[in-house]
């Protein structure tokens, strides 16, 4: 590891403290995280010239500290009859320091999970703010230019300027399961992301993994936060098994299984035994379990897929999505064969949630694929090709299609 | 998620409204701008030509045919576009609402499945 990845990534995990540390202090989250932000900058230059202070976390709080001053300053010059508005200076904050820095990553997490924010919004503040992202890497991972990216953070912040800590009161449960809903979402953008692996990108699977792990070390004893850890790592954990060398997407049934990172499949399962013996079940520990089933399996066709079944009506009983029913028709398609899975497929194929989805086709296809009705697979896989909004997917599918072809001398 | 929200020109319709109404169309566009911007929404716009300025290219480096005018005659053509990049198609419709003049030249909306140039995805510079 070079140097300066050494300080980035030091920055980086130091990031939610120093903002921790303001905000609890201060209060008036937006300004406080613009403080926080030129001091990571003043370390990114300062560091790999000078070296790392002793305390960097305490360096960074004290220069944010000094920015904050200046930024008040400023904005009381420019408003000065909001004077109610100033910063509570909250002199009973303990004093910050490196041997025992407060981690408030799960309260920067809940505030940057407001209500009052969009999803993309949330994300991006996500990002900068717990992450310790800059604005450019944020844009670059989404593909939006940098002044899209800097509007939607600095809305954001506006949304929710003068928050403190202590918003996220009653709603608490409710902000804890959007934040991981982030972070599930800024994991899935990096995990589908069509344009492959990028120097010049920001990893945001491992971004995503780094804050849920974190989140999980705070909070040890919630089940879904593990669950969710053990998701993204065993989902990660296919990733360079996922396409061939030209880029072709295989299913999992096609992957090298000598290609999955077997170390983060091993953690991803023992956290999740110890998590399900504890309970209680969510849907994330559920996800979990069903990819940790695929993972076990030393051949696909060693697949379990009756336990999938079941996890999979667990997963119904819990959730209101049509989603989870289509992929328990697959499962149900490969345990008991494929009229079954029809039949369940049948059940769901007319949600209006699904109107505009490809997978519908896509599973139909699949099961009529093994049924032997090639002419009515294809036209499925076409008809889901056409509607996928997910490049290599679309793809996938026409090859699929194509090999469905009746071979010339079949045609009528 | 991007989507192209894409203006259809209908010239017969165009050139049925009022002066005024024209001008209330072409200058909201800056409005709308204006809006999308400040969401943290906008990735870009464009206006395209009349299709009579169009030229359609067939063929091979080296055996290459040009026709002039558009690829097919049509009564509604594209106009212009817009790239959002928003939480949902349903936000995606809502943003198309708000394209000034929709009464008149409805807009389409469709998702964006692949992004590349305008410098996205290029090194930070420092």
């Amino acid at each position: 590891m070079t140097a300066d990845r050494v300080v980035e990534d030091l920055l980086r995990s130091s990031a939610p403290q120093v903002l921790g540390a303001l905000v609890r202090r201060h209060g008036r989250f937006a300004l406080c995280e613009d403080a926080v932000q030129e001091a990571l900058l003043a370390a990114a230059t300062a560091w790999p010239r000078d070296g790392v202070p002793a305390e960097p976390v305490g360096w960074l709080v004290t220069v944010a500290g000094r920015r904050l001053t200046d930024l008040q300053r400023t904005e009381h010059a420019r408003r000065r009859r909001e004077d109610a508005l100033a910063a509570r200076d909250r002199g009973d904050a303990p004093p910050v320091t490196d041997a025992d820095p407060a981690d408030d990553t799960l309260e920067l997490l809940l505030l940057c999970a407001h209500p009052a924010l969009s999803e993309p919004s949330r994300i991006a503040l996500t990002l900068r703010a717990v992450g310790g992202l800059r604005t450019g890497e944020i844009a670059r991972a989404f593909l939006v230019p940098e002044p899209t990216m800097a509007q939607r953070i600095s809305r954001a912040k506006a949304t929710i300027a003068d928050a403190g800590f202590e918003g996220a009161g009653a709603d608490r449960d409710e902000r804890l399961a959007t934040a991981l809903h982030v972070l599930y979402v800024v994991f899935d953008e990096g995990y589908t992301a069509t344009a492959g692996p990028s120097l010049t990108r920001v990893d945001l699977t491992a971004e995503a993994i780094r804050l849920v792990r974190r989140l999980h070390r705070l909070l040890p004893g919630d089940a879904e936060i593990a669950g969710l850890l053990a998701l993204m790592l065993l989902t990660d954990a296919r990733r360079d098994a996922r396409v061939d060398p030209d880029g072709r997407m295989l299913t999992t049934a096609e992957q090298d299984r000598a290609r999955w990172d077997h170390a983060a499949i091993a953690e991803a399962t023992a956290l999740l035994e110890r998590t399900l013996a504890t309970g209680p079940l969510g849907p994330y520990q559920l996800q979990a379990a069903i990819a940790a089933v695929h993972a076990e399996a030393a051949t696909d066709a060693d697949t379990d897929w009756a336990q999938i079944v079941v996890l999979y009506d667990l997963l119904e009983a819990r959730s209101d999505n049509p989603v989870v029913t289509l992929n328990r028709a697959v499962a149900v398609g490969m345990a008991r064969g494929p009229r079954d899975g029809l039949e369940v497929l049948d059940t769901v194929a007319d949600d209006p949630r699904l109107r505009r989805s490809h997978r519908p086709d896509a599973v139909r296809a699949h099961l009529l694929d093994r049924l032997g009705e090639r002419a009515a697979a294809r036209e499925h896989y076409l008809r889901a090709a056409r509607a996928a909004l997910n490049q290599a997917e679309k793809r996938y599918l026409e090859e699929r299609a194509s090999r469905t072809s009746p071979p010339p001398g079949e045609l009528g | 998620m991007k989507y192209l929200l894409i203006i259809q020109m209908n010239p017969e319709v165009w050139e049925s409204l009022s002066e005024a109404e024209r001008a209330e169309i072409a200058g909201g566009q800056e409005g709308f701008m204006e809006a999308i911007t400040a969401t943290g929404e906008m990735v870009g716009t464009h206006a395209l030509a009349d299709p009579s300025q169009s030229a359609v290219v067939r063929g091979r480096p080296g055996a290459v045919t040009v026709t002039d005018g558009p690829f097919l005659e049509a009564k509604e053509y594209m106009g212009g576009f817009y790239v959002v990049d928003c939480e949902s198609r349903e936000r995606a419709h809502e943003l198309a609402a708000m394209i000034p003049g929709t009464d008149h030249l409805p807009v389409e909306v469709r998702p964006v499945i692949f992004t590349g140039g305008y410098g996205l995805g290029e090194p930070d510079t420092p």
